[in-house]
């Protein structure tokens, strides 16, 4: 890659939407306008410390942050190396870390005079944090979610109308989350008067993935300030699961800068690193143009997308967000994958080692902590970010389980 | 003669091209071929061919189920190329322009496409997510090549904007005529018409407007407001109600739509 200046966290993306190579704004001239007013509006609260201080109360006070940061000593011990602490997300209100940027989110809409929100959805988690943000404001708010997705975490269908949101199956293309992104493109593209589209993770086009990144980078403050209270030192590395990357965008920007602190994503490998069988855009992707961006993703010969798979519904994605392809390209963050059976796996573990079910999303990054905790040795000291709670899965893993036997 | 000129043409003689817009591979590429073959004796001025994308944002149901079906034959973006290259030794000489979403473009390298695309015949391409502030690279290589490029606007494109498009465009610009995607509507926006005046007084390429024209009247009332009309859901959908008559079925409506039929 050529185009990546030094990495200096705050100072990108750039003024066109660029982090080095990848991002930008890849839109028909219809979702311009909304694009244009969403980042004049977000430059504007930027600079506002009333907005911060808004946000920050309501993190607080309706979300319950700040989240634990807790040693999972039997983990730890169990694993005979690395010292392993737990950022506990899955404890923010609505059970994930997705909860962070719709407050953040939504907070704008209502600075722009919007009414209606609409989201995409894959795990259902975004979909229930903008439903109970809208809620909250008193909002309109239509959530799309490909009808494969509904029907692997019908609890989270239901989450959302009770919350208030209409839920919108989508049929299109694989039933998955990026059908359900280009779904809701779609609505925005007819709405933009009274719409604001809160989308979920740290991708699409500019000025997303700076925003959902700058609403989720209170994971990563905490954990710094909070491990150097633990530990009187920072970690030695980062872990943290990557579908469209916002969890991980938001711990890993308390730490890069600190260029000897190591992090690492974890794709999904799914059954196999085989085209339609991962979610692992680093191991089986390349540079494309995707749903707004400029970024890795998993496409066949002639540019079209590649089917995606994962056990975890919320990793199941095209496209990595584009921040996450810039640290790559400059080696600042190591991207890895586990496998299904090897996130179930610590699904399982995690539960009976700490009593924390972990949401399948996040089993993927414990599943990579378990592989490489014993060789790291006893001083090393990582976090794990532990993006979400595992309730919504419960029907996932019988259901899997059950195909295995 | 290609797009601008085809269009310019028109509006010298306060007519409007007419544009029809299918999509290459449905149900596959022979078909495709055959429908372009007798489109021009039905009154067609220009082709607008689509290129099947696996994620079309900007388009409505009718035209990603078509893309689906394309996808799901396995056309590819060097076939529409090749097809056109056949289509213009059989002597289809109306100008071409492809449709697409940028990835194809863009794995295929602008190059590559350009190069190919010009050496078949095409003409120019709408590359319907790439704006004009995203298209450096891409608009030195159609500009050395000698490719057309078409941008699109839509009722909410700024001023500010609406001159960098008009600059970058060479072949003409693309009005979208309604905040929305793709598909066919029963009436036109009220002030569709005096917009596109308004855009002709402003704008150095020609005009073109599409999305929801769909009827025989809809084409009368911009018939001289634009300089070319592009219709594209409601022959696609034709497409999809009966593959096996749907050949005849697009040309028949495109004789409609241009009050060509007897």
């Amino acid at each position: 890659m050529t185009n990546n200046p030094p990495l200096k966290n705050e100072s990108l993306p750039d003024a066109h939407g660029y982090f080095g190579d990848f991002g930008g704004r890849f839109v028909p001239d219809t979702l311009m306008a909304p694009l244009l007013e969403l980042e004049k509006a977000y430059d504007e609260l930027y600079g506002r410390p009333e907005f911060w201080r808004e946000y920050e109360s309501l993190l607080k006070h309706f979300i319950g942050r700040e989240t634990p940061l807790q040693h999972a000593a039997r983990l730890s011990a169990h694993l005979g190396g690395a010292k392993i602490y737990l950022k506990r997300e899955d404890l923010a209100h609505t059970g994930a870390h997705k909860i962070n940027n719709a407050i953040g989110q939504i907070l704008l809409a209502r600075h722009m005079g919007k009414t209606r929100i609409i989201a995409e959805t894959g795990a259902g988690q975004h979909g229930v944090a903008t439903a109970t943000a809208a809620a909250a404001f008193g909002m309109r708010c239509v959530v799309y979610m490909g009808a494969e997705d509904m029907a692997r975490q019908a609890p989270n269908v239901y989450r959302m109308r009770l919350l208030g949101a209409e839920v919108v199956a989508v049929n299109n293309g694989s039933r998955t989350l990026k059908d359900a992104v280009s779904e809701a493109m779609r609505d925005w593209v007819g709405n933009i008067a009274d719409t604001h589209y809160l989308l979920g993770s740290a991708l699409g086009p500019h000025p997303y993935p700076r925003m959902v990144r700058d609403f989720q980078a209170i994971i990563g403050r905490e954990a710094r300030a909070q491990v150097m209270e633990a530990e009187g030192r920072l970690p030695d590395s980062i872990v943290a699961c990557v579908g469209g990357g916002s969890n991980a965008i938001g711990i890993f920007s308390g730490f890069v800068d600190d260029e000897n602190i190591k992090l690492i994503g974890v794709e999904a490998g799914g059954r196999q690193i085989a085209p339609g069988e991962h979610a692992a855009r680093f191991a089986g992707g390349s540079p494309g143009i995707f749903q707004g961006m400029k970024t890795f993703i998993l496409q066949d010969e002639n540019g079209q997308a590649e089917p995606t798979h994962s056990v975890s519904a919320g990793l199941d994605y095209t496209g990595v967000g584009p921040e996450h392809a810039y640290l790559h390209a400059l080696r600042r963050a190591e991207y890895t994958h586990v496998n299904d059976d090897e996130a179930v796996a610590a699904f399982h573990l995690l539960s009976r080692m700490e009593g924390i079910i972990p949401a399948l999303e996040s089993s993927h990054a414990v599943a990579h902590a378990c592989k490489i905790a014993k060789g790291l040795g006893e001083k090393h000291l990582m976090i794990v970010n532990l993006s979400g709670r595992g309730d919504k899965d419960i029907g996932i893993i019988q259901k899997y389980e059950e195909e295995k036997a | 003669m290609n797009l601008r000129e085809t269009l310019e043409k028109h509006r010298a003689e306060k007519s409007s091209a007419f544009i029809p817009f299918i999509m290459a591979g449905d149900p596959d590429l022979e078909a495709t071929a055959q429908i372009i073959e007798k489109m021009q004796a039905a009154g067609a001025d220009a082709l607008e061919l689509g290129v099947p994308f696996s994620e079309p944002v900007a388009d409505g149901v009718t035209v990603q189920r078509a893309a689906e079906r394309a996808l799901a034959r396995g056309t590819t973006l060097k076939q529409v190329i090749a097809m056109v290259k056949t289509l213009r030794g059989k002597g289809v000489t109306m100008p071409i322009c492809l449709f697409s979403y940028l990835n194809p473009v863009y794995k295929m390298g602008y190059d590559a496409f350009v190069t190919e695309a010009v050496a078949a015949g095409v003409n120019g391409a709408l590359l319907v997510d790439l704006p004009p502030e995203e298209a450096t690279d891409y608009l030195s290589v159609a500009k050395e090549k000698g490719l057309e490029t078409v941008f699109l606007c839509s009722p909410t494109t700024t001023a500010e904007r609406l001159k960098l498009i008009d600059e970058s465009s060479t072949g003409f610009v693309y009005y979208v005529s309604r905040e929305g995607v793709t598909g066919a509507q029963d009436s036109l926006p009220q002030s569709l018409a005096e917009k596109l005046d308004k855009l002709r007084e402003m704008l150095s390429n020609p005009v073109a407007v599409g999305f929801g024209i769909s009827t025989p009247a809809h084409v009368a009332q911009l018939r001289g407001r634009a300089d070319g009309i592009v219709v594209g859901s409601v022959l696609v959908r034709l497409m999809e109600e009966d593959p096996k008559t749907a050949a005849g079925a697009v040309i028949e409506r495109i004789e409609q739509l241009t009050g060509k039929a007897a």
